[in-house]
Formats: C-alpha cells, sequence, structure tokens
C-alpha cells in the first residue's frame, strides 16, 4: 500500500485478496460453456477455463498448451463467476495473452506442458494474479518468491488417486510446524535446507502458516476426499477431472460444494454422499509408468 | 457478547481475525441455531453466488432476514452487500432483500480491474480509509432511509447505512486498518472497547 490517496490497481494486497474471497470453495475445471453453467449452478466459487480435463490430457499425450481463446471467453461470458485458466510454466507469453483476455487468475500449470525447464514466471510483472502448485513448503516460497499470489498442492492431476495430494499438503503443513519449533538463529540453515528465500521462511514461522492461501488440487474425486483435504489445513479445493468424468457431474458438484463448506460434519458428509453414481474410474498414482508423474515438472 | 460471523464460504477467517485485534469473539455461522444469542453479524466478502445457493440449502434464509429485520447490526462487505441489498442486476438467486439499495455486481469490471483506493468515510474519523475492491460491486442507488457513507472520486458509492445495517463494497478485513469494524460495533450502542473478561 503506497500513500492513501492514489488508486493502484494489481497491488499485492489485491492479488492476494481475490483467494482469499475464493476460500472455502471449490474451483472446478470446465471445458465448455455448458459445463461452466453446470459448475456455477452447483456453488462453483470460479472456474477453471480448459480444452481438456487432465484426465484426457493424461490419455491423450502430445504437447499440452494454453487452451484456444476461443475457448476461454465463451467460457467467460457463459459465468459471473471468476474464471482461471492455465498457462505453461515459464511461458510468459501464454500468461500475456491470458491476462489480455481478461482471465481473474492464471495457474502456471505442472498439468501442461512445461515451455521452461529452468525459469519459472516472473509473475510480479503481471496485473493478474497467479496460483502455481507445490509439493513442499520449499516449492510453495519459491513461487511465491516469484510473485504467485495463492498456491495449491500439485498431487497428481486426471488420476482420480488424492494419495499425492494428501502427500504434498501434510509436506507443507508439516514444514510449517517444524519451522515453528525452531529458534531464529536456526532459520537461515532451514531457509538453506528449503531452498526458499530467508525473509519468507521468517515470515512463515512469525505467523504459523504460508502468507497465501492454499487451496488443494490433484486427484480430488469425492466430497470425501475434498473434506480430507479441508481437513489436512487446505483452504479450499481444487477438482478437475473429478466432476465431469463421474457419472452425475451436477449431484458430484453440488456434492462436493456442501463436503467443503460442512467439511466437519461427518452426518453431512454422509447425507451428501449418497447416490451419487460412480465417481471417475482413475488410475492410482502407484501404477503410472515412470515418467509420468506431471508433479515432477517444475523444480 | 458475541459477534457471528458467515461462514459458508468466502473471507470470514480475516473478519474473526480483525474482531479479535478488537478483543470481540466471534463464531463462524454455518446454520440458522448459530445465530442464537448474537448480538452481531457479519456477511463476508466471498463468491455471492456459491453463497446465495448455499444460504437456502441450510435454511438460513429467513432466520438471516429476521435477524437483519430485528435491529441488531449486520454488515455486509463485497458478496454480503450484494446479498443484503434490495436489488441487484446479475445475480440469479434471491438474496436477503434486507436493506433498501440497489447494487451492480463486479460493476469495476473483471480482476485485473480490480484496485485499491483512499476513501473518506462519514462517521469514521483519521483519514481516508485504504480500501481494497476486489471484482467489487457499487451501490448504484440508495433509498431514503438510507445514508451513503462512502463515494469513490467518480461519485460510486461504496459504503451505505440504514440503521445498524452497514454495507461496504470494497475489503476493511484484508488491510491493517480497525476503524471500520470499531464503527461498526458501535453501530448497535456495542461498545468496541469492552473490558477484557
Amino acid at each position: 500500500m503506497s500513500e492513501n490517496g492514489a488508486t493502484e490497481r494489481g497491488t499485492w494486497t489485491v492479488k492476494t485478496g481475490l483467494a482469499q474471497m475464493l476460500k472455502g470453495g471449490v474451483i472446478m475445471d470446465v471445458v465448455s460453456p455448458e459445463h461452466a453453467r453446470i459448475a456455477e449452478e452447483a456453488g462453483a466459487c470460479a472456474v477453471m477455463a480448459l480444452e481438456r480435463v487432465p484426465a484426457d490430457i493424461r490419455r491423450d499425450g502430445g504437447v499440452a498448451r494454453m487452451s484456444d481463446p476461443e475457448i476461454i471467453v465463451r467460457i467467460t461470458e457463459a459465468v459471473s463467476i471468476p474464471v482461471m485458466a492455465k498457462a505453461r510454466i515459464g511461458h510468459f507469453v501464454e500468461a500475456d495473452i491470458l491476462q489480455a483476455l481478461g482471465v481473474d487468475y492464471i495457474d502456471e500449470s505442472e498439468v501442461l506442458t512445461p515451455a521452461d525447464e529452468a525459469h519459472h514466471i516472473d509473475k510480479r510483472a503481471f496485473t493478474v494474479p497467479f496460483v502455481c502448485g507445490c509439493r513442499d513448503l520449499g516449492e510453495a516460497l519459491r513461487r511465491i518468491a516469484e510473485g504467485a499470489a495463492m498456491i495449491r498442492t500439485k498431487g497428481e492431476a486426471g488420476t482420480g488417486d488424492i494419495v499425492e495430494a494428501v502427500r504434498h499438503m501434510r509436506a507443507v503443513q508439516g514444514e510449517i510446524r517444524r519451522l515453528c519449533s525452531l529458534s531464529p538463529d536456526e532459520l537461515p540453515a532451514a531457509a538453506r535446507d528449503l531452498r526458499a528465500p530467508l525473509e519468507l521462511v521468517e515470515r512463515v514461522r512469525a505467523e504459523g502458516r504460508l502468507p497465501v492461501v492454499n487451496f488443494a488440487a490433484g486427484g480430488v474425486a469425492t466430497p470425501a476426499d475434498a473434506a480430507l483435504m479441508m481437513r489436512l489445513g487446505a483452504d479450499g479445493v481444487f477438482v478437475g477431472s473429478g466432476i465431469f468424468k463421474a457419472e452425475n457431474p451436477p449431484a458430484v458438484a453440488s456434492a462436493i460444494v456442501e463436503s467443503v463448506t460442512h467439511y466437519g460434519d461427518a452426518e453431512l458428509l454422509a447425507r451428501v454422499s449418497r447416490g451419487l453414481g460412480p465417481a471417475m474410474r482413475g488410475q492410482s498414482v502407484a501404477s503410472l509408468p515412470e515418467g509420468e508423474a506431471l508433479a515432477a515438472r517444475g523444480w | 457478547m458475541t459477534v457471528g460471523v458467515l461462514a459458508l464460504q468466502g473471507g470470514f477467517r480475516e473478519h474473526a481475525a480483525m474482531l479479535a485485534r478488537l478483543g470481540r469473539a466471534s463464531v463462524e455461522v454455518r446454520g440458522p441455531e448459530a445465530l442464537d444469542g448474537l448480538e452481531a453479524l457479519i456477511i463476508p466478502g466471498g463468491e455471492s453466488t456459491t453463497i446465495a445457493r448455499l444460504i437456502p440449502r441450510y435454511g438460513l434464509r429467513e432466520p438471516l432476514r429476521d435477524f437483519c429485520a430485528g435491529g441488531r447490526p449486520v454488515w455486509g462487505t463485497c458478496a454480503g452487500a450484494i446479498l443484503l441489498a434490495r436489488e441487484v442486476d446479475a445475480l440469479d438467486r434471491p438474496g436477503l432483500a434486507a436493506m433498501d439499495i440497489a447494487v451492480a455486481r463486479n460493476a469495476f469490471g473483471r480482476q485485473v480491474d480490480s484496485f485499491e483506493a483512499g476513501v473518506e468515510l462519514a462517521g469514521v474519523g483519521g483519514g481516508p480509509f485504504r480500501a481494497i475492491f476486489i471484482r467489487a460491486p457499487r451501490i448504484a442507488s440508495a433509498g431514503k432511509g438510507v445514508e451513503a457513507l462512502g463515494r469513490l472520486a467518480d461519485g460510486s458509492i461504496v459504503a451505505a447505512r440504514q440503521g445498524a445495517l452497514l454495507a461496504t463494497a470494497f475489503h476493511p478485513e484484508l488491510g491493517d486498518d480497525p476503524r471500520l469494524h470499531e464503527y461498526f460495533l458501535s453501530l448497535g450502542g456495542v461498545n468496541a472497547r469492552p473490558a477484557i473478561g
């Protein structure tokens, strides 16, 4: 915040603030205006506009890029909730294009084929805010240092297997608890081990939490999965393939929204989980062929 | 002597933190039973379409309307202001229609147009309030019993009060300035700085 009168766009507070308003909500992957309307109707707090959901990206192979702007624009016109879209890791021109399209948040995503194996996008240079994936606290803090205003677990997108999202969320929360037990003179070594800036490490220790909102993503397929991630400390949940690969997408979408609001209420979870039909079939992460884990992309 | 914060979705934690700074206990409201015995209520920012769907799902619409009509202070920030309004453009569910204001959603554009600005607020001393606007609504018109408390340079009303009902298009809970929370607590004749305990 600078002097009090001036009007400023794209400030850190404005970028992180939108993520704070998404908390306790569900962000759903959609590939068409029809999907987007189903998501909005079910109570999604935002949608991720894509050409293909991660399960199809995984199945199809090839190079996965930013979606066709035509699809993004049509989805943007179909709903009044915030619209996110994905750019490839390091592909700052895709990010430029997404910002020009007016998307509300950019996901610099390992689900797409990385464009740069060494450098992530300099997210501070943009007016639009970014969300990035992480597997542990160090990775989260490296992305925040680059300007990410929101963090999510990477999980393992498109599998419907929650195990990696759980691993990543437990890693982040456990490492935060560990930092909080250290004395101030131990923080420089902790920052070195985390490969993260000392200033951010000190801030996490002082506040006992990440300086930005942290959602769960990558493998959420059922209301119970979503509530599990909330119980583990997620601020909200991304659901990718889990909704539109299920047999009854509107019912699953609505049930996951309720499970995130009332994640601590087992009776409600039991009620909303009934009669949803088969969840997405999925693929266990343990059965993935070597080199097919999307979460290994980025550093 | 407790303030409720509607906790269906959105920025409820930030309001609770600001209230705690002021020495004020708060409870998260997810169902009608949690409204019993509250002295005031905050409806936070978040996604108004999401919250508008969840309110009737848990039988909260009539209890919330009764609470608003009962004279106790109720404050809606951003999505909360949208839900309080008598009239809203582009919201496909009824809100609470508790306050005589008409509100336009996303009136300043998409996230790239979100901004912060200094706003002078009537009744809040100490200079302009640094207000955070995120995909914010605008109070397009206000009825006779409504006082416009703050406007942007272009004349847009962004804060208004009708009796003990308060609506702000921006997010005082995201900044570091507790003056609006103090002002809100004073609306019901509630002492904003109670003795501890």
